[in-house]
């Protein structure tokens, strides 16, 4: 099946989710809200796109769009070679959305990354961590209200101290 | 009369810390792992230790600056990252470069695969035991570094692709360098195969070790030579052709088994494969420019003009000052290439000012790291590095 026929389906079949379908340099992208990612990724898994070559989110804070959060999730089908972006928006005030864990076990890994560095939860994920920076670590580096000199972060970095004090050498 | 039984050895569980300064990890890679006596229970990877913010610096700078930091990531083969960039760049402004430029491309690309693999699989041989496959392999390594080097300038940091063509053309006489380096590679690849293939520790050691099945390739997103083993026909060069790969003639590597031996053999013959499309390439390497035309505002005009005439100081200037320079459309591109690792692609998002909006690597490593965990139970502390080393796990690339 073509992608521009699957798209259709599936804005005939969630009427309510899909948000926008637009295409930029001969690339589907399917616009949908955060809530219903999951039922909307179920469905374009069972229509042959079995394959999440990536997962990433966009901070939209200068960029605008549906939300502030954008979740980009890149789909790619063995069978057709095609290939399809699926972009769930998410607002400020409540930036979760369902983890697509239990389709693909590479969310895993990439949802972790994008909760480190976006602050965005998915919800029903197993094991919700940091996984780039330290577990203590306050704030999320790639949002674009945080600051990119580095002054703020290092200065709240623990700071080990010596348990030991040097000696001086008796000669 | 009692008959004696072998109880089972009681020992308590044990954590062990696997790095981050590891001489087999190859990286800050730390993996706590909890063993009982000497088999691996649970493995549970910790990583960022060279995270470096490549993301977030991407957003500061502009479409050919952040070509220099793209060598950072896969270090072991730098110029696949160029021209990966350079490819979702060009995608999302809508350039076209000239044929002969995608043929360099295409010859730096395989070059690179080559030195990529023959490292790889010197690594996890010198990890085993072996080493002299390790200095066969890390010696021709070193030739394919000096043609980088007269192609490029550098032997690591290479920067050698630009938005819309290439830094500079290869010099006369490179494909007679290239090709004695060719020669070299078979042989030395079959050297290493007949060291290797049929050695029984080898066979030992590899063999039913971390066993991907195709289900699972799929579902953990593995890609390259590791889905590959796994059986998976999927070769992006060949499936989704960019950078004109559909005009050469090369084979694609499978193997079933999925184990740490299949993707060493598969690894040996892309080695092959790349040597013939290297000579192709070399073969049918058209003239013409390797950059696209200055008047469009993407490129710097010749060095020539700069110098020596005003116009050319004026296009210098309007492509290099802050306010000026290359306006892309508002728009996102996703470009996915065939690395030595797997799929690496560069998703950009642009706002259509001079610096991308956000970019984002989709690192191979990382994936593909993603699954060790579940490879790693239940075998043997002694299989660890053997399945790092298949992994081919890269540290600037996995934590970027």
């Amino acid at each position: 099946m073509p992608t521009a026929t699957i798209l259709s389906k599936i804005k005939e079949r969630f009427p309510g989710a899909v948000l926008d379908i637009t295409e930029f340099a001969d690339e589907h992208i399917l616009h949908v809200q955060g809530q219903d990612i999951l039922l909307v990724l179920t469905e374009l898994k069972v229509d042959g796109f079995n394959f999440l070559a990536d997962l990433t989110a966009i901070d939209n804070l200068n960029l605008g769009g549906f939300e502030r959060f954008a979740v980009s999730y890149h789909l790619l089908s063995h069978k057709t070679t095609e290939r399809l972006t699926v972009k769930a928006y998410i607002p400020e005030e409540k930036p979760s959305l369902p983890s697509v864990e239990s389709l693909w076990k590479t969310a895993d890994w990439q949802e972790r990354e994008v909760f480190d560095l976006y602050g965005i939860k998915f919800e029903g994920h197993p094991n919700l961590i940091r996984i780039m920076n330290p577990d203590d670590f306050d704030g999320y580096p790639l949002r674009k209200d945080y600051p990119r000199l580095g002054r703020k972060e290092r200065s709240d970095f623990p700071v080990i101290k010596r348990p030991f004090k040097k000696e001086k050498r008796t000669e | 009369m009692t008959r004696v039984t072998e109880q089972p050895l009681e020992t308590d569980k044990m954590v062990l810390n696997f790095g981050p300064h590891h001489p087999a990890t190859h990286g800050t890679l730390r993996i706590i792992m909890e063993l009982e006596g000497e088999t691996v229970t649970k493995a549970t990877p910790e990583i960022g230790y060279l995270h470096s913010g490549f993301e977030k610096l991407g957003e500061d700078l502009d479409f050919n600056q952040y070509i220099t930091i793209t060598d950072r990531m896969n270090y072991l083969s730098p110029l696949c990252n160029n021209v990966a960039y350079a490819l979702a760049a060009e995608k999302l402004i809508g350039i076209e470069v000239s044929k002969r430029t995608e043929y360099i491309r295409v010859l730096m690309c395989e070059l690179s695969r080559i030195a990529d693999h023959l490292l790889n699989v010197g690594m996890l041989a010198v990890d085993l035991g072996a080493m002299t496959a390790f200095l066969y392999g890390f010696r021709l390594r070193e030739d394919i570094y000096d043609l980088f080097e007269i192609a490029t300038g550098t032997r690591l940091t290479t920067s050698y692709t630009l938005v819309g063509g290439l830094m500079r053309d290869i010099p006369e006489g490179y494909d007679k360098a290239v090709i004695k380096v060719l020669n070299e590679v078979a042989e030395v690849a079959n050297d290493i195969e007949t060291l290797l293939n049929k050695n029984r520790i080898w066979q030992n050691r590899t063999k039913n070790i971390g066993i991907i099945s195709k289900d699972d390739a799929i579902s953990y997103g593995i890609s390259g030579p590791m889905a590959r083993a796994s059986g998976i026909e999927w070769d992006i060069r060949v499936n989704e052709p960019y950078s004109r790969y559909d005009d050469f003639d090369f084979d694609v590597a499978i193997a079933l088994n999925g184990d740490v031996f299949d993707r060493y053999l598969v690894r040996m013959e892309e080695i092959r494969q790349s040597i013939k499309i290297c000579r192709q390439s070399l073969e049918k390497m058209p003239a013409g420019d390797v950059i696209v035309d200055p008047g469009l505002g993407y490129s710097l005009p010749p060095k020539d003009e700069v110098y020596n005439s005003i116009e050319g100081l004026i296009y210098h200037f309007e492509v290099t000052m802050p306010n000026r320079g290359m306006t892309p459309p508002v728009g996102e591109a996703y470009v996915p290439t065939e690395s030595p690792n797997g799929e690496l692609g560069f998703y950009i998002v642009s706002n259509g000012n001079r610096t991308p909006y956000r970019v984002r690597t989709r690192p191979p490593s990382l994936i593909n790291y993603s699954i060790f965990s579940k490879l790693i139970e239940g075998h043997m502390l002694s299989d660890a590095p053997a399945i790092i080393g298949s992994i081919n796990v890269i540290a600037g690339e996995l934590d970027r």
